[in-house]
């Protein structure tokens, strides 16, 4: 059961230190209801919002709450690389408690601390201001790099859109983490085979992406990226080297009408769709209690 | 100053969080450095966007990571990574970029940091430093390490005049004291500045040496202002300049009311003749030796 009531704390902090971790919470299985209320906390976050960018949201959704929910430690460290689900990692952050209620419904306006990227500071559970691709490997590898050299355990979790693979960035850091066998690092790729203006393989196709990493020294599994069982078999940690699963995943998934379509990555919802999503899932809203 | 930087990060090496990233740069250098840090020194390959970004990493989980590379693949290739993993964060990432200004000579235009610190002083909460002398680089490594948030350090090569000596480091400092215009150079160019008018009796300039950058985080000392009114100002930099301590300086002294008598700047030029050359050459070709300096101040 997610934690109600926090509010969200101020965003000052010393002069480089960055946000106190996330308080830890002991693992346990995310349910699939809260998985479904945090996707309709989602639609109707964006719906309000007026917003796109909400077919790269829940495409990714369903890993971010497992992984933060059933794999985030204290000692372990999770950098959105693909910023532009911002919305999911808060919808996320909000069913763990860190982010408060009042806080989602300021998204996107003036003034809020939830812009359509993930701010660098001031957000508990947010390490890394994201939206520019390419930058969250690095970031990773070296958290990853740290914590081995500081003797620590923990992992590190790395969520990427796979449009972003087509970033010189990310190669270079595949190349680093692999060579440095930060086999604590774990790399989720988004395939939802959707970017801005086209499918992957017609913009600058790496399809399919697991077999073109393969050729780099790190673990390839990959999963369907909306079965939980799946990824928690997928998300298991490495032996020696970095993991990459690759999750199988939707544009748009729950909402019948986004679903695998181009236009879910930029054009906001309607109130239909939402309706349409929510009825689809269950037919009628849990609750917090059912959750 | 490569020599000064290694012996000033072998005797900071006993500092447990101590990480130094090279850009596959250092071969016939860093060699102690390498082995004094063992682990803790990694070659993070030719990807500097990365290096960059891992830095980032390491210092937000406390260590103190510093990164290694020619200048211009520092600021120019990785800026983004500069500007959103290490500003946007305030993190502690030192960024060392060798050979500022024209200092890789004859190398050519790719290996030149000509608008290294005017693009860098942009961002916000980033400390320069410019050492203007060999001897100041232990200073330098010292205050960059020291700094709260994130520096970078431009290095080249310093000349002292014949027969002096450099005084100790500060942001700045006073070379030689005059009557005649107040001269204002950043880094080892004023080494050159210095031993343009090293000879001149009390009606030369004063010559000042700046290391620290954006005036906003590195004021200029009261001496210093105290000497302006009623002088010509002159700002040497082997810098263009856009962006430069000379249009910061102007600014600063019209928003200040200094009343000057005048103000002049030479700074680099780029490429006016479509060759290319050594760093003496390059200077020279942006009137940045001392005999140009010379008669451009002073004429």
């Amino acid at each position: 059961m997610a934690r109600r009531g926090h509010t969200l704390r101020a965003g000052s902090r010393p002069h480089g230190a960055i946000a106190a971790p996330a308080p830890h919470v002991a693992p346990a299985p995310l349910a699939p209801g809260l998985l479904t209320l945090a996707r309709w906390r989602l639609l109707a976050m964006h719906r309000d919002a007026g917003v796109g960018h909400v077919g790269g949201n829940l495409s990714a959704l369903d890993a971010m709450m497992l992984v933060h929910h059933e794999m985030l430690g204290a000692s372990d460290r999770f950098v959105l690389s693909k910023g532009h689900a911002a919305g999911a990692l808060y919808v996320t952050l909000w069913s763990r408690g860190l982010i408060a209620e009042a806080d989602l419904a300021t998204f996107h306006a003036d003034g809020t601390r939830l812009p359509g990227h993930p701010p660098a500071r001031g957000l508990p559970g947010i390490r890394f201001g994201t939206g520019s691709l390419g930058h969250g490997l690095p970031l990773a590898g070296g958290l990853a790099l740290a914590a081995r050299l500081q003797g620590r355990d923990g992992r590190v979790f790395c969520l990427t859109s796979d449009g972003e693979w087509q970033e010189g960035s990310t190669f270079e850091a595949l190349i680093f983490c692999a060579h440095q066998r930060l086999a604590n690092l774990t790399i989720l790729i988004d395939y939802n085979r959707l970017q801005g203006f086209g499918t992957t393989e017609e913009v600058a196709s790496l399809d399919p992406i697991g077999r073109v990493l393969a050729g780099f020294d790190v673990e390839i599994r990959e999963a369907d990226g909306h079965d939980l069982a799946a990824m928690r078999r997928a998300l298991t940690p490495g032996t020696d080297r970095p993991v990459v699963v690759v999750l199988h995943t939707v544009k748009g998934h729950g909402v019948p009408a986004l679903e695998g379509r181009l236009d879910s990555h930029y054009l906001p919802l309607t109130e239909d769709q939402v309706r349409e999503a929510m009825l689809g899932v269950t037919g009628s809203p849990p609750t917090r209690e059912s959750a | 100053m490569r020599r000064e930087l290694c012996e000033a990060l072998v005797a900071r090496s006993a500092r447990p969080d101590l990480v130094f990233l090279t850009g596959d740069l250092g071969f016939g250098a860093l060699e102690p450095l390498r082995d004094a840090l063992g682990p803790r020194f990694l070659n993070a390959g030719i990807a500097e966007q990365n290096m960059i970004g891992v830095a980032a990493g390491l210092a937000s989980e406390g260590l103190e990571p510093w990164t290694y590379t020619i200048a211009p693949f520092c600021y120019a290739r990785a800026f983004e990574q500069i500007r959103n993993d290490v500003c946007f964060h305030r993190l502690k990432v030192r960024l060392l970029g060798n050979g500022g200004g024209y200092a890789y000579g004859v190398m050519g235009p790719t290996h030149h940091a000509l608008e290294d610190y005017g693009v860098l002083a942009t961002l916000p909460g980033l400390r320069i430093f410019v050492p203007a002398f060999d001897g100041d680089v232990a200073a330098v490594v010292e205050a960059a390490g020291a700094e709260p948030g994130p520096a970078y350090v431009r290095l080249g090569r310093g000349e002292v005049p014949e027969g002096r000596e450099a005084p100790a480091y500060t942001p700045w400092r006073r070379l030689r004291a005059g009557h005649g215009p107040v001269v204002v150079a950043v880094g080892p160019i004023a080494g050159i500045a210095w031993s343009a008018f090293a000879c001149d009796g009390e009606d030369g300039p004063d010559v000042w040496a700046v290391s620290e950058l954006p005036l906003a985080m590195s004021p200029p000392p009261r001496d210093f202002t105290e000497r302006l009114s009623g002088r010509t100002l002159c700002v040497v930099e082997e810098h263009v300049a856009q962006g430069g301590l000379g249009q910061a300086l102007a600014a600063w002294c019209l928003e200040g009311g200094v009343p000057l008598w005048g103000f002049r700047t030479v700074t680099a030029a780029g490429y006016p003749s479509g060759t290319y050359g050594s760093q003496a050459f390059h200077r020279r070709e942006s009137g940045l030796d001392a005999a140009s300096l010379r008669e451009r101040l002073t004429a």
